[in-house]
């Protein structure tokens, strides 16, 4: 298309002949041109604005097409609950590891008034009062009459025929409320373990259940966790095993005059804590309140297998021993002087009963307990190393049980390890630890030098830890075990058939003030493994202030108080454990493991 | 006789001012906008007693609210339409200086409300969103910019208003505010495609826009989160939009009835964002259709409008409005349904919020005085159709 110039000359010439304003002439084309792109602008945005009016409306109509076909199908997957405005209230099981329950929950129902509705306040307290004999009627009698009282709980928790009861006062202001409550049906067995449960947020229809102990407070979060799905908590603890190993201690305990005893059941080869028990003990049930006063660990809430640290006394020989034959330093035949003196930072080492064993091999030493000659292979093995071999048997930490209160049962160290805690350490005396702690020790040396870390939960193969000794060593050691039962300290603690293996250990305890130990309190350990020439478990038995007062004058060595309650265990449980007994011919010395 | 006596009754030679509004509104879109505000109350009733709950208020406190901003958003539309072109145009261009100025100062004196971007000034009984404000305002800049560039001897206006548009994408971005600053951009595009962009520039910039949304999918780890949720083929039923996709399914044809909903109580944002969620579940699809039919009415019928429109900026002005609108409420259903990644949008006119209830009144207030039946030289039109010229 030509292009007509603003001001064409022809034009304009004519324009000035005439005497006419020649911008007149450019003010018109100028309009023209301006029409006419006008013109053309808008007949192109007129094509543009039909093409988006177009995709508007298909694009709307494709929204309600797609909101059509999602409004035509069928809601497939499962709603998520919505959260916030109600309490979940379920809570996994937990089983033992046969699948036998442990705790579970039950339904029941809480009972609340609203007074205001109330049509006898004066007879529904007398007959509640009746039914809950602990409840007082003029208190309730009053509360119910108060006109700003709008709604009050009555009971948490209702039985059945309690249930029944109310309902038969037959007063419209009583209500119940839908509860789940916790129920341990094995009663107080392993209620250490399981701790407890109480309620937490509380409405009327509805309450959480959470954990308030034990392994109920350490996986709170878990077991109520939706997404479980009910799936419950697989303990290792075994219910058969546990309740017979409950009633021998507790009858050992009798027996032995002692104020407190627990006990540790171990596999040597995962790390599974099938029984383990704390006496004196209680129903989580109906769980005690704490001590108010006097000492904590006196409690029967108080885990002594877990929580509780005590000097153990000469069990701690045989790690001694270990390490000095793992370091080359001796091997089982080695003689070693333990004749007096022996004196180390000023402080004479005694041995129990002043005995003198002369010159004796190390192999000796551990049957006859000798102080003196592991506080000697304690000095060759040094402070450096002794520290690294107990912190790599796990004996520096908290243990990892599975319950809130194991991280309470931290071990109590020297400040400074001189070379005097070093020969006291060696024979178990300035170093506090829990009888887990112990059986953790003992499994490593059991299993073949492999250090395990205890649990509560089931497993299914064996730990990968770190190795702390060698097979063969951990093998001698194993026979020294042995013969510490068939010619030791602890001759009592044969059981025929399963070849025990094991060390007593019978510490004085320290006053709590400070300043030294009770002569007549001690805590009598006997720590043991068996079969010795395979061991499968390990058991960590621990009495507290045991007196055993059949001869002449009171005895309270472990030899006589923890080994006798040990080896009638070890009779109950091996049986219930699978374990078969075996009668093996020949040297004691020709035995060894042939299996891993 | 009497008017000699008194003088002849002074003839106003232009029409009154009501008269003359009504006879010329696009009285279409103006219902359309009155019902969408009223299922905007309706939808409040069910979806926003939770969060009042929530907060501790009366249950229909927000209710309250939105009828309080509604009532001022309409006076405020009715008011606008009754504006010629080129009043609106000042008092625009005017409205979009402070508009500016407030969003520039947003990092100084704005407030997060601990939801992470600053995009609000906080007034006390209620908070100004600028950026809500400057969304219309600036379209009417541009559009002033793109038509004073097409006269002859203008400025170059196109190369001004996109300079504009670059400078508040980022700062919007900066926020960061992804979707209001998709929104200005989508505006301006729309705007410079019905002022004759060239074609090869056009798919250019829709180039640009895939790779600044790529850029933004690397930057910003919450953009990506949502486009990869919006990319994974199962909905996990526990995200907002599964929870939408839910409510949907179960409103099915004519919903579950009136405050039978249940999505409300777990979705977050079922007042705003996932409003449409809400009317799906407890009116069911034909609620929803009925909405989306009223949005399409507003937009197409504006659209086809403009297109007898010979104004330029009139034109390009109403078309960036409407685009804006329709595409803001596009995207919120959209998001809903699945077609697009999950980007908080708000539904104009129906969900919560008194910002955008207002700066929706005026917009559709000024799309309604450009759409508003002006002499457009009709006889021009017959006279070159018949050949002449």
């Amino acid at each position: 298309m030509m292009r007509t110039p603003l001001r064409p000359l022809a034009r304009i010439l004519e324009a000035r002949q005439k005497g006419e304003n020649p911008d007149v002439i450019e003010r018109e084309n100028r309009h023209l041109r301006h029409e006419q792109m006008r013109d053309k602008s808008r007949m192109r945005a007129e094509g543009r604005l039909l093409v988006l009016g177009v995709m508007f409306f298909c694009a709307f109509g494709v929204i309600g097409a797609r909101m059509g076909t999602i409004a035509a199908s069928e809601p497939a997957e499962p709603r998520a609950t919505a959260t916030g405005a109600s309490i979940v209230a379920s809570r996994a099981d937990i089983v033992d590891r046969r699948g036998r329950v442990l705790a579970t929950n039950m339904d029941t129902h809480s009972l609340y008034a609203h007074p205001q509705q109330m049509i006898e306040p004066e007879r529904t307290a007398k007959e509640l009062a009746r039914i809950f004999p602990d409840m007082d009627e003029a208190d309730m009698a009053r509360r119910f009459a108060d006109p700003k009282k709008k709604f009050m709980w009555v009971r948490k928790k209702l039985s059945p025929e309690q249930m029944q009861e109310v309902h038969d006062i037959g007063e419209p202001g009583l209500l119940f409320g839908p509860r789940e409550m916790r129920l341990y049906p094995n009663g107080a067995i392993a209620s250490h373990i399981l701790g407890g449960a109480g309620f937490g947020r509380e409405g009327v229809h509805s309450a959480e259940v959470i954990g308030t102990a034990g392994i109920e407070k350490f996986y709170d979060e878990s077991l109520r966790d939706p997404a479980r799905e009910g799936a419950p908590l697989e303990l290792a603890l075994d219910l058969t095993v546990q309740a017979a190993a409950e009633e021998v201690l507790f009858a050992g305990m009798k027996l032995m005059n002692a104020k407190g005893a627990a006990s540790v059941l171990m596999d040597v080869q995962t790390g599974e804590i099938v029984s383990i028990v704390s006496l004196p003990d209680f129903d989580p049930n109906d769980r005690p309140s704490p001590l108010t006063k006097g000492d904590a660990s006196d409690s029967p809430l108080f885990n002594r297998a877990i929580q509780g640290v005590y000097e153990l006394g000469s069990t701690f020989k045989i790690f001694t021993a270990a390490q000095a034959m793992e370091l080359g330093l001796v091997n089982p035949n080695t003689i070693i002087d333990t004749r007096p003196p022996f004196k180390v930072g000023g402080h004479k080492i005694g041995e129990f009963a002043n005995h003198n064993y002369g010159e004796i091999s190390v192999a000796e030493i551990i049957i006859k307990s000798s102080n003196r000659g592991t506080g000697k292979m304690a000095l060759a093995i040094g402070k450096a190393r002794q520290q690294d071999f107990l912190k790599r048997l796990g004996m520096f930490e908290p243990t990892p049980a599975e319950i809130v209160e194991a991280s309470g049962g931290k071990p109590l160290l020297p400040k400074r390890w001189t070379d005097l805690s070093a020969v006291t350490i060696s024979y178990g005396h300035g170093i506090s630890t829990s009888p887990l702690h112990l059986a953790a020790g003992y499994a490593a040396i059991a299993n073949g030098g492999i250090a395990v870390k205890p649990t509560l939960l089931k497993r299914s193969g064996p730990q990968d830890g770190a190795r702390v000794m060698s097979e063969s060593v951990a093998a001698a050691s194993r026979l020294m075990l042995r013969k510490v039962v068939t010619e030791g300290t602890a001759s009592f603690g044969e059981v025929p058939g399963y070849h025990v293996g094991g060390k007593t250990g019978t510490a004085d305890k320290p006053k709590e003030k400070g300043g030294g130990y009770y002569k007549d309190k001690v805590i009598a350990t006997f720590a043991t493994i068996f079969p010795a020439h395979d061991p499968k478990y390990v058991l960590v038995v621990t009495l507290d202030e045991p007196v055993e007062t059949s001869g002449t004058k009171p005895r309270r060595t472990a030899g006589w108080t923890a080994v006798p309650v040990a080896a009638e265990m070890i009779g109950r449980i091996a049986p219930l454990l699978g374990l078969r007994p075996e009668f093996i011919t020949g040297q004691l010395e020709g035995v060894v493991r042939i299996s891993q | 006789m009497t008017e000699m006596v008194y003088g002849t009754v002074p003839v106003r030679d232009v029409e009154p001012v009501l008269p003359k509004w009504w006879r010329t509104v696009d009285k279409w879109t103006l219902s359309c906008i009155l019902m969408l505000f009223g299922m905007g109350i309706l939808l409040g009733l069910a979806a926003s007693p939770p969060l009042a709950e929530r907060n501790g208020l009366v249950p229909f406190y927000y209710v309250q609210r939105q009828a309080f901003f509604g009532g001022v958003a309409m006076m405020v539309m009715f008011l606008t339409s009754m504006l010629s072109p080129l009043m609106v145009r000042r008092l625009a261009v005017l409205g979009f200086l402070g508009a500016f100025v407030a969003l520039a100062l947003l990092p100084v004196l704005g407030t997060d409300f601990g939801k992470g971007a600053v995009r609000w000034y906080s007034l006390g009984f209620a908070s100004v969103q600028p950026s809500e404000f400057l969304k219309p305002a600036f379209v009417i800049a541009a559009a002033w910019l793109m038509a004073a560039g097409q006269e002859l001897g203008g400025p170059p206006g196109r190369m001004y208003s996109f300079v504009l548009m670059v400078v508040i994408v980022l700062m919007l971005a900066m926020q960061p505010d992804f979707g209001q600053a998709s929104l200005v951009l989508f505006g301006w595009g729309v705007m410079w495609f019905v002022g004759g962009a060239p074609m090869i520039l056009l798919l250019g910039l829709a180039g640009l826009v895939v790779l600044g949304g790529m850029f933004a999918y690397n930057a910003s780890e919450h953009f990506a989160r949502r486009i990869d949720g919006f990319l994974s083929v199962d909905v996990d039923p526990t995200t907002q939009l599964g929870y939408a996709t839910n409510a949907i399914r179960e409103g099915g044809f004519f919903g579950v009835g009136v405050g039978e909903g249940t999505v409300k109580w777990s979705l977050p944002d079922a007042h705003t964002d996932f409003i449409i969620a809400v009317a799906a579940e407890e009116y069911g699809l034909m609620m929803v259709l009925a909405i989306i039919a009223l949005y399409a009415t507003i937009v197409v019928r504006s659209i086809i409008r403009l297109m007898r429109e010979r104004d330029p900026f009139i034109r390009y002005a109403g078309t960036g409005l409407a685009a804006m609108f329709g595409v803001q409420a596009m995207i919120n259903m959209g998001v809903a349904v699945r077609l697009l990644p999950a980007k908080g949008m708000t539904l104009p006119f129906v969900s919560y919020g008194g910002s955008s209830l207002i700066a929706g009144g005026i917009a559709v207030g000024m799309l309604l005085a450009f759409t508003r039946s002006r002499p457009q030289g009709e006889i021009d039109d017959i006279f070159r159709s018949r050949g002449g010229r």
